[in-house]
């Protein structure tokens, strides 16, 4: 029944690779988020500015138009690059913009920028005295980031991370437009060969379905494990 | 005034009139999907959002079910499901459906309406929850029927307090018409992907396209500051 006339494993080898579009996305998100945070928090207002011209301009833009102008301006500029390079230093190379790794660039700097919104409000949710006590005990700025900040936000930024994993991973299905081989993209050719569309969608609906389903358990414990309001729980 | 940018227009390679008018149509083909899917998606998801607070398990369960894959699976593979899949199903070629499905606006407005009720049937009943025992008390006291209190009380205030989340809603359905262009439409998106491949200039097509929706994004957000401003009138501060 997994075979699906043959195309069974290359759907599953493409749901392997939705899952590492998401994972490494989230990395690069992840590391955005926090930039973009601490840059929109800054007191300098040019990387103020900056944080916030990221944020807006990247959630106000549909992702698709995004990667579309990622994929194919890159190449352009690559090209170019490369042409410069051999008119420049003779250098002969091409540099080839894959579809993973425009998909994988693309989807983390998207979702950087909603994460620099679950993080900047996760920094302000803690409390200013946290850090008055740190620079009273002479911890430097990373110590006090280290120690007193970075893991207090992280129990405020939990829902909003969560959230933002799940919009994610779904937002992965657009990289087979891209042309990579993910599982839509494999999906979508048996289903054209085959002329059977229910029989390649609905297991990759399935496949999607699990996906999130397991990353809201996840994200439950992970919540009841950090205890958000542990104070309201426990009044 | 338009003379001079019409000769601008005709000196500029891509930017011409032409190009310009397949872009105003792309503009008009997004937001007849925009705002018909969220038209149809909001008169359907407020009963559903109601009975989705149903004691009753044969009422919310099935709901919830409808609201779970929809809300748990990528729209791209909905889209992808009702567009090749519909015209698949038996006798659907014989029936008066048929000549819609031919064109591909109405598989995918048929896709973009139920994805956004599913969203939007939570966000209603999320309101709906976080009604104040006391108000639903009080119209109790008053005698009033379930249905009345619901009109009266309940739902009034639900709707103040799923503005916030319905606006997310209205621009995640603005960004997510782009997919669209995938099954063939030339909206916004599938606009931009013609004249890329006309002239091979992803920068300019898509970084223009990239700006209308921009300013699309924030005329939804003005229009919700506005409406929130003046729905939460009675909670401002006197004065303000």
């Amino acid at each position: 029944m997994l075979d699906l006339k043959g195309y069974g494993p290359t759907i599953l080898k493409g749901s392997l690779v939705t899952i590492e579009v998401a994972i490494l996305s989230l990395l690069l998100a992840l590391l955005l988020g926090l930039l973009g945070a601490t840059a929109k928090l800054s007191r300098n207002p040019i990387s103020k500015a900056v944080g916030t011209a990221y944020t807006t301009v990247i959630r106000g833009v549909p992702d698709l138009v995004l990667m579309l102008l990622i994929f194919y301006g890159g190449q352009i500029m690559m090209n170019s690059l490369s042409d410069w390079l051999y008119d420049q230093f003779e250098i002969d190379t091409y540099i080839n913009i894959n579809a993973f790794v425009a998909g994988v660039l693309t989807i983390g700097f998207i979702f950087g920028a909603y994460m620099s919104e679950t993080f900047r409000g996760a920094f302000l949710a803690v409390e200013r005295g946290q850090v008055e006590a740190g620079l009273a005990y002479g911890m430097n700025r990373w110590q006090i980031f280290k120690r007193i900040m970075f893991p207090q936000m992280m129990r405020h930024a939990l829902p909003g991370l969560g959230n933002n994993w799940l919009v994610m991973l779904k937002t992965t299905a657009l990289v087979s437009v891209i042309g990579m081989e993910d599982m839509v993209r494999a999906a979508h050719q048996a289903s054209a060969a085959l002329q059977a569309p229910f029989m390649f969608f609905i297991p990759v609906l399935l496949i999607f379905l699990a996906l999130t389903s397991i990353s809201e358990f996840f994200f439950k414990k992970l919540e009841t494990h950090y205890h958000v309001d542990s104070r309201r729980a426990s009044q | 005034m338009i003379e001079t940018l019409t000769t601008w227009l005709n000196q500029n390679k891509i930017f011409n009139v032409g190009t310009l008018e397949y872009y105003g149509d792309g503009l008009t083909v997004t937001v007849q999907l925009v705002f018909l899917s969220l038209l149809i998606g909001l008169v359907i998801a407020i009963p559903l959002g109601i009975l989705r607070t149903s004691k009753n398990p044969w009422i919310n369960k099935p709901i919830w079910l409808y609201t779970y894959i929809f809300r748990g699976t990528p729209l791209l593979i909905q889209l992808y499901l009702i567009y090749y899949g519909l015209p698949a199903l038996p006798g659907v070629k014989d029936s008066f459906i048929w000549p819609l499905l031919a064109n591909a606006f109405y598989p995918a407005l048929l896709a973009f309406i139920l994805n956004t009720a599913a969203y939007t049937t939570e966000i209603i009943r999320g309101a709906i929850q976080q009604t104040p025992q006391g108000e639903i008390e009080a119209a109790k006291a008053y005698g009033m029927s379930w249905w009345l209190s619901m009109r009266r009380i309940i739902l009034p205030n639900a709707f103040r307090r799923a503005l916030p989340a319905y606006s997310n809603e209205v621009i995640f359905m603005l960004h997510a018409s782009a997919i669209a262009s995938v099954v063939t439409i030339i909206d916004l998106t599938g606009a931009a992907r013609y004249i890329y491949s006309k002239y091979y200039a992803p920068f300019e097509a898509f970084t223009f396209v990239a700006m209308i929706y921009l300013c699309l994004t924030f005329t939804i957000i003005y229009i919700f500051k506005r409406l929130e401003h003046k729905l939460m009138a009675h909670l401002r501060p006197v004065g303000s």
